[in-house]
């Protein structure tokens, strides 16, 4: 490098790190999110005349303070989190699933249909299996549909699970005509509020208890697959290189269409735990953006699910507690999206600096 | 249908459609020198809002009267704030190299965001409610060309917009030359196409990759602009833009990566997003299967692309990858 002339050469030169050791990438990253909420205070302070330790110890007591408050917290956490092992084996195999949103919103209209058409015929013996089979099974349909055309035609998933979550938001609309309840409202209402039919029951009187454990038990799951089984190992191959798989034997088409069929049966799931689980109706507003949130939760996590349990806890915090500071300090709710959106395009920058080493001119004279 | 009812179904997919048409060209503009932002829509939204301010302090504080500085202030707020934004994408995702579907949807998200938070505030400030009312701006904005009422059904029809409406259209014609005809536009597209060659043959990369971003992005806060200074007549409400921003995506897709097709597109999609409302006693159900139209004809166009396997109708072949030198 230095036998070139001097002055050609630029300042700063990039190169791709190998390994960084892992405290340092926890630093990194700490520091990312430290200088993201040292913005975000700077934007609050800005714009109203609040004091930020003030505005911070709000941010807590909305996430911790009252048991309530921290169950929902956790609830949030679960469904995020189980949207992100959903999408997470797609991501491994690069097969970029934007349409999480859509799979969880079918996946519910699927729970909630069941719900209002069988809840007080079918006992709860068969009613339950019946939704979880009807959900998973929508969730599937609605992820295999681009994988089949990626895996056969090659098209461009991104852009086809994009449109499908709008083709989905579409039948809920459709379908909410149907179930409105009371007429002419337009929503569907609290399902067998009566009866509570297809309610998910509470374990310990805790609503969403059993979310959070069904969940915890993917999370399990989901790491020993994507660690230690031959589907797996398959999907990362793919991912990496799909000449590759081709060459080692791996028939890619299918491992496509199955890893799909099972991302989207998790966000049919997903769908079921949002319905059943919680809201107990059934919107456009379900999945509430979480498919999106999802694919950053898993990117963030580098798609291993244990790392996943933290980033999803991260990114509910940040977004129920900037939610409270504006319920508190009575500003507009959209402070939460801004405050959590700062945040995150420095946790995103901050990832440049895990794989890139900066080498400045200067460096090795001092070195040496 | 009858023909005046015809011709005011035109009008209204011609109006729907610009909003649509900026968010296209300035998506295709941004994915042909390779970047996939999906940050559009939060773009559009913030175009809109910041043009809404730049609107409100200009009637609050400056001269009311003057209509070159009432449209040219709020143009200004807008291609400023969404050129900002577009750069935050540029900058995470061409010299941070962060991955581009992530980047761009955090970029929605912080943009809805934003746009909603001032304009709830500022609403409030005002105490008007949920909406922010700019009369005199919005005037400006609408007014039509002046031989539009000599032309009867005709100039209704089709020049009774305010000027943005003309100006989407005669931007997307310019970006197709520019990208069909000149030396800018072929390096572009090699950009796009193979980041490494036309690094290779001396083309700039990473500067190519910053402009057709940025300006992109401000052509597509146009869009948001038109829609609440012309389409709905200087009104802001939070959410009222809707799923727009993405529909101008699914139109980058629908026509081709070709800007000039943009402008046929977006009033197709325009009309097909409004066309529920002209069928007679449609009943509810079924004008949510009719709003699903333009989502489904883009999966569907999609598909064929994807299937016929033609060149020339490819998207970019780097769309969606950062480029690193030294990767090979």
């Amino acid at each position: 490098m230095s036998h070139v002339a001097p002055h050609m050469e630029p300042p700063v030169r990039l190169s791709k790190r190998d390994v960084m050791p892992t405290w340092k990438g926890i630093l990194v990253r700490i520091a990312g999110i430290l200088l993201g909420v040292a913005l975000s205070s700077l934007f609050i302070v800005l714009v109203t005349d609040l004091n930020p330790a003030e505005v911070f110890t709000s941010l807590f007591d909305g996430c911790f303070g009252t048991p309530r408050r921290i169950w929902n917290l956790l609830q949030n956490t679960a469904i995020l989190l189980c949207i992100s092992l959903a999408v997470t084996p797609a991501y491994k195999m690069k097969f970029w699933n934007i349409g999480a949103e859509g799979q969880v919103l079918v996946g519910a209209a699927a729970t909630a249909a069941c719900m209002i058409y069988f809840g007080n015929t079918l006992s709860p013996w068969l009613l339950f299996p019946l939704m979880i089979i009807s959900s998973l099974f929508a969730g599937m349909v609605w992820g295999m549909i681009p994988a089949f055309f990626k895996a056969y035609f090659n098209t461009n998933e991104t852009l086809f699970t994009l449109m499908m979550n709008y083709v989905a938001t579409q039948v809920i609309a459709f379908l909410i005509t149907y179930w409105e309840n009371p007429k002419g409202s337009n929503s569907v209402g609290v399902i067998n509020s009566a009866t509570k039919a297809g309610w998910l029951p509470y374990l310990f009187d805790k609503q969403y208890l059993i979310n959070i454990l069904v969940v915890l038990a993917l999370t399990v799951v989901m790491y020993i697959y994507l660690k230690y089984s031959k589907h797996g190992y398959e999907i990362s191959v793919v991912g990496e290189s799909e000449n590759t798989a081709r060459y080692i034997g791996i028939n890619v088409k299918k491992v496509i269409l199955r890893t799909m069929a099972l991302s989207g049966a998790l966000c049919g799931l997903a769908g079921l735990l949002l319905v059943s689980g919680s809201s107990h109706t059934v919107s456009v507003n379900t999945a509430g953006g979480r498919g999106f949130t999802a694919i950053l939760v898993s990117w963030l996590a580098k798609f291993n699910p244990a790392v996943m349990l933290l980033t999803s806890f991260l990114i509910v915090f940040f977004e129920r507690g900037a939610a409270q500071i504006a319920t508190s300090f009575r500003m507009n709710e959209s402070l939460a999206d801004i405050i959590t959106g700062i945040i995150l395009f420095f946790i995103i920058g901050s990832e440049f600096f895990l794989n890139y080493k900066l080498n400045f001119r200067h460096s090795k004279k001092k070195e040496g | 249908m009858d023909l005046a009812k015809f011709a005011s179904f035109i009008t209204q997919a011609i109006i729907t459609g610009i909003p649509l048409l900026y968010g296209a060209t300035g998506e295709m503009l941004t994915e042909k020198s390779g970047n996939l932002n999906l940050g559009i829509p939060g773009i559009m939204y913030v175009g809109g809002i910041s043009g809404v301010l730049g609107g409100f302090f200009w009637e609050t504080y400056g001269d009311k009267t003057n209509a070159f500085l009432c449209v040219l202030i709020p143009m200004l707020c807008s291609l400023l704030a969404s050129g900002a934004m577009a750069f935050i994408y540029s900058f995470l995702t061409i010299t941070l190299r962060a991955n581009q579907n992530v980047t761009g949807l955090v970029l929605t998200t912080f943009g809805m965001g934003l746009g909603s938070f001032i304009g709830g505030s500022l609403s409030t400030i005002l105490g008007t409610g949920t909406t922010v009312s700019l009369n005199a701006t919005a005037a400006f904005f609408k007014t039509p060309l002046p031989f539009a009422e000599h032309l009867g059904l005709f100039g209704k029809t089709f020049c009774s917009f305010g000027f943005l409406a003309y100006l989407a259209i005669i931007i997307a014609v310019i970006a197709a030359f520019i990208l069909k005809k000149t030396r800018i536009g072929l390096n572009l597209k090699s950009v796009g196409e193979n980041p490494a060659t036309a690094d290779a043959a001396g083309i700039n990369v990473t500067g190519y990759k910053y402009a057709a971003t940025c300006i992109g992005g401000a052509i597509a806060g146009l869009g948001g602009l038109y829609y609440v200074m012309d389409y709905v007549g200087g009104t802001w409400s939070n959410g009222g833009f809707g799923d727009r921003g993405w529909l101008a995506i699914a139109i980058v897709i629908f026509c081709l990566w070709k800007p000039d097709l943009g402008v046929l597109g977006s009033i197709l999609f325009g009309g097909l997003y409004i066309v529920y409302m002209y069928i007679d006693n449609l009943p509810r159900a079924s004008q949510e299967i009719f709003k699903m139209l333009p989502y489904l004809v883009t999966i569907l166009v999609l598909v064929l692309i994807s299937v016929r396997k033609k060149r020339e109708n490819q998207p970019p072949a780097s769309l969606g990858v950062s480029y690193f030198r030294e990767e090979r």
